[in-house]
């Protein structure tokens, strides 16, 4: 699901997050950036994955994992029960992002949210030149096997941060495998966002 | 022994039964609990026995509850028939059986025995406990009453209280037991038992315990060759099938116990009156819940209450759904997936709690 290899998405998140903190990953696939985080930062971790086999995987990594539909709401937690509430590429792909965002920021001090940027160059070459809906490493799905339901791009989400009055305390995008500094929009295919709100 | 009705049972006998050995400092003990009609004999084959234990698969060298690292008790319930004191137990004050005179039992009674017989084994805390269905209400309990004597808990396919339709399922079967001419207000050891109540109220259960598609696969509509030449013979598979686990259950169950532990079962509510916010606070314990998605008798939902509460408290939990066809006897067959989950959260609780308690 979560397809960048070397996962410098991971080392984005790892630097924003300070010891000892606590932390709630929604869709937190096989546990991969929750375990480093237990790891190296020795954060208190809990993940929510809809999937049955991926939360074997966190289970043999010995994570505590919820198998729940993160579209149904975090109604449970009072408000700013985590420092963190991580949303890395599982924004783009729940039915109601707004409100699932909107409950991460109450749950949550802070949230972080990482989506693929549809407007990457390469996104744009092939929208334009081909006529058809880009397939690239950020965006490897056929459009008719996709589990990605909004497509938005850096620029929408900071239009979108403003419109709902949410702080970007710090951000972050990512070309192929790399830092990107210079005109994220077109050159990154992830941005990653430090929330607050 | 003071019951939770406050009358006094006893002398109590507990059956049980271990596998593997304890470690020296007894900090490996699993205490296995068991469904309605269950036993202590949960695995392996005994001399005798026609099957082995009834989680055989599970509990073993090697297995989920490996009994090479392991010290595995299963522990019976009293008020059942299967070696501890039940209604069918000599009444020291009469010579006689209990009959109706044994007292009313719950969950609780059940789970306050099975902490003597702990205490019995030198056991000062147990590395989990764990159960299914019946066997996952007396896990529930223990996460309640005795917090601090358990260092994780599996709760599996289970409810922290019956709803009126679960309820209504046991009272369709006590009715068949007691509307038994031979049942005889439950005196009736020493003669013919209510051999056709028991069995009836077993059919109805065996129907709660699998699916729609479970029954659709195991017997279709096929119908049965050897047919007896009368009206209304067992003709259909599910009719064969249904009648064969009922005269079986006849052979190894006591009505009466039916009654009690059917009624412990809908007697029993973890709540009781205390808040879903407060029903685990403090429980330092880690908790694994499962719950299948073809069982219909405890739905996930069910389960998913239990997680919220888990919640609530701030308990370190881990909560799987499998998906499965088989219904509730799901619990008893998807062993291969209970396994991993079982086997990892078990080496995790064992080497320390890698994940912490999450913070509210």
């Amino acid at each position: 699901m979560k397809q960048s290899p070397v996962r410098v998405d991971h080392e984005v998140i790892m630097g924003w997050i300070e010891k000892g903190a606590s932390v709630l990953d929604l869709g937190c696939g096989d546990g991969e950036l929750l375990s480093r985080l237990i790891e190296e930062k020795q954060v208190h971790a809990q993940g929510i994955e809809i999937s049955e086999q991926a939360i074997h995987h966190c289970v043999a990594r010995g994570l505590s994992v919820f198998q729940e539909d993160i579209d149904t709401g975090l109604a449970v937690y009072a408000d700013k029960s985590f420092d963190y509430v991580i949303l890395n590429q599982t924004f783009q792909q729940v039915k109601k992002p707004d409100f699932v965002l909107k409950e991460a920021l109450r749950v949550g001090k802070r949230a972080i949210v990482g989506f693929p940027n549809f407007v990457h160059y390469r996104a744009r070459f092939q929208l334009f030149f081909g006529g058809k809906v880009p397939v690239t490493p950020a965006l490897p799905y056929e459009w008719y096997d996709t589990p990605n339901l909004h497509f938005l791009s850096i620029a929408d989400f900071k239009e979108y941060c403003k419109k709902r009055d949410i702080c970007i305390e710090s951000s972050a995008f990512i070309g192929r495998n790399r830092r990107v500094k210079l005109f994220p929009n077109l050159f990154a295919e992830i941005g990653l966002f430090l929330l607050s709100k | 022994m003071t019951l939770e009705s406050g009358e006094k049972l006893g002398p109590i006998t507990l059956a049980y039964e271990t596998y593997g050995e304890p470690n020296q400092q007894r900090s490996n003990a699993i205490l296995v609990v068991h469904a309605l009609s269950g036993d202590a004999h949960v695995a392996r084959l005994h001399k005798g026995d026609p099957t082995p234990g009834w989680w055989e698969n599970l509990v073993g060298s090697g297995k989920g509850l490996d009994t090479n690292k392991y010290f595995v008790i299963c522990s019976n319930v009293i008020g059942g028939c299967k070696g501890s004191t039940g209604p069918s137990s000599i009444n020291p004050k009469t010579g006689r059986p209990y009959g109706l005179d044994f007292p009313i039992i719950t969950i609780g009674d059940m789970v306050n025995a099975q902490r003597r017989l702990i205490d019995h084994l030198g056991i000062e805390k147990l590395l989990t406990v764990i159960g299914g269905s019946m066997g996952g209400m007396e896990v529930l309990q223990w996460m309640v009453a005795y917090p601090d004597r358990i260092r994780s808990a599996i709760p599996i396919a289970t409810t922290m209280k019956h709803t009126p339709q679960q309820i209504a399922f046991n009272e369709v079967g006590r009715q068949a037991v007691m509307g038994d001419p031979n049942w005889k207000r439950g005196h009736y050891y020493g003669s013919a038992v209510p051999a056709k109540g028991l069995a009836v109220a077993r059919m109805i259960g065996h129907i709660t315990y699998m699916s729609d598609v479970s029954m659709a696969e195991k017997f279709g509509r096929r119908v049965k060759s050897d047919k007896e030449p009368h009206k209304f013979a067992a003709e259909f598979e599910v009719e064969g099938y249904l009648r064969y686990r009922g005269d079986n259950f006849v052979k190894r169950f006591d009505a009466n116990s039916y009654l009690y532990i059917t009624k412990a079962i809908d007697y029993f509510n973890i709540l009781n009156g205390k808040k879903l916010n407060d029903i685990f606070k403090g429980l330092k314990a880690k908790v694994l819940v499962i719950a299948f998605k073809s069982d219909w008798l405890y739905p996930a939902y069910q389960s998913q209450e239990i997680v919220k509460a888990c919640k609530l408290a701030g308990v370190d939990t881990t909560y799987c759904e499998i998906n499965s066809s088989y219904g509730h006897d799901a619990f008893l067959l998807e062993v291969e997936e209970e396994t991993l989950l079982i086997k990892h959260f078990l080496n995790t609780v064992t080497n320390g709690n890698k994940s912490g308690a999450q913070q509210t």
